[in-house]
């Protein structure tokens, strides 16, 4: 299953908080796209923070932030 | 804008303005503070600053009034009183003239409560709001306050709480409770008058205020000038409520990312203090409190004026020989 959130083109804390609904909803992976460093780090310690597990995937100028509990 | 970048640009401009060129200038090229201070006689200084920024909140007249009270603000951090001011103004052409009417009351207003007066502006077309203040204020010139006379021993106090940026941010995120928005407008739209007044009855040593650099960044700032080491104690941060709630859902504005890549270095925090916890002291403040420092002898005394005249403040931590600042239990 799995949950896309695509958070391009947001500034925090926008993509923090539709990374948190979806990691709320609990399907997992939540697959988060960013494209700043800033939404990024704050993503991903959002989730490592909440008790997830993050591994970051970076192509081109977007990070794909894999979050699994 | 991060303070690294801001720092790389204007740095080409101090080889076209040397400061012994420009003795009457007193505070301004060679150390940056909060605003310019240039001596126009023996006994009067002029200070002059300009602040503007895009809305922080969805009210128009209490956006007028949080930029105009955080425009002023520096005015106040360089121990001085506002005098003039003009307004800087870029409104989208099709924003309702009522709108752009109770954006500038609420700044004038301001203007008409700090004593000064607001004498005109200059508005330009832009998609995004911004509105602000061009502030002219006085002090004397062998009065004004910096951010490089701390002395080790001083004690650091805040004349308001911390939280305004994060709580704005959740805000825009849909995510604040009203209340919480609230205590953040109230303390935003508080002048650093009253605050600067009372400084201004004992021998106060640095001063600033806290603002987009965040408490650790201007308090790095004062370290850094004063050549002194900063020790703030976490558990007597004051913080709005709401504050802590949201750093623990991560809410922070983008701004809380470029000040802890620019000041992390100088600042070593206690293990047990938690994530969260020092990113919200790399948030950004909007018209936050006087952060200085006073000597032990003039401590007391200050403090119960600010009892007395019903104006917070807190002893935050202390002064100590050394560079940067740690932040213990």
């Amino acid at each position: 299953m799995g949950k896309q959130v695509d958070a391009r083109g947001l500034s925090c804390p926008q993509p923090v908080i539709l990374a948190k609904k979806a990691i709320d909803e609990g399907n997992f992976p939540v697959e988060v796209t960013v494209d700043t460093v800033t939404s990024r780090e704050n993503v991903r310690r959002m989730a490592e923070n909440g008790g997830c597990r993050v591994r970051v995937e970076e192509a081109a100028d977007e990070f794909k932030l894999i979050i699994t509990r | 804008m991060g303070p690294e970048s801001l720092a790389q640009v204007l740095r080409p401009l101090r080889n076209i303005f040397k400061q012994k060129d420009f003795p009457d200038l007193l505070v301004g090229l060679d150390v940056a503070d909060d605003a310019v201070v240039y001596r126009v006689s023996d006994d009067l200084a002029i200070i002059h600053t300009v602040d503007f920024f895009t809305p922080v909140v969805d009210d128009p007249y209490t956006y007028g009034a949080i930029a105009a009270a955080n425009a002023m603000s520096d005015v106040y951090a360089m121990g001085g009183e506002v005098k003039m001011a003009l307004n800087i103004c870029a409104f989208p052409p099709k924003l309702p003239l009522a709108t752009i009417s109770e954006i500038l009351r609420g700044g004038a207003e301001k203007v008409a409560e700090a004593g000064g007066v607001l004498a005109g502006g200059h508005t330009i077309d832009d998609n995004e709001p911004k509105y602000g203040l061009a502030v002219i204020g006085e002090v004397h010139p062998g009065r004004f306050l910096t951010k490089a006379a701390a002395q080790p021993g001083d004690a650091l106090l805040l004349t308001k709480p911390l939280g305004t940026g994060i709580i704005t941010t959740a805000f825009k995120g849909d995510m604040a409770d009203p209340s919480h928005l609230e205590a953040a407008i109230k303390s935003m739209t508080t002048l650093n008058r009253d605050a600067a007044r009372l400084l201004r009855q004992v021998e106060v040593h640095a001063c600033t205020d806290v603002t987009g650099f965040s408490l650790l960044g201007h308090g790095c700032e004062i370290a850094e000038k004063s050549n002194v080491r900063l020790r703030l104690r976490i558990d007597a941060l004051p913080f709005i409520d709401g504050a802590e709630k949201y750093a623990r859902e991560w809410l922070f504005p983008a701004g809380s990312c470029k000040n802890e890549a620019c000041y992390k270095a100088h600042v070593r925090f206690d293990p047990e203090i938690a994530e969260e916890t020092r990113m919200l002291l790399f948030t950004p403040e909007t018209s936050g409190g006087l952060l200085f420092t006073v000597g032990s002898r003039d401590l007391q005394r200050l403090l119960s004026l600010f009892t007395q005249h019903q104006t917070p403040c807190r002893v935050i931590g202390e002064v100590l020989e050394g560079e940067g600042i740690d932040v213990v239990k």
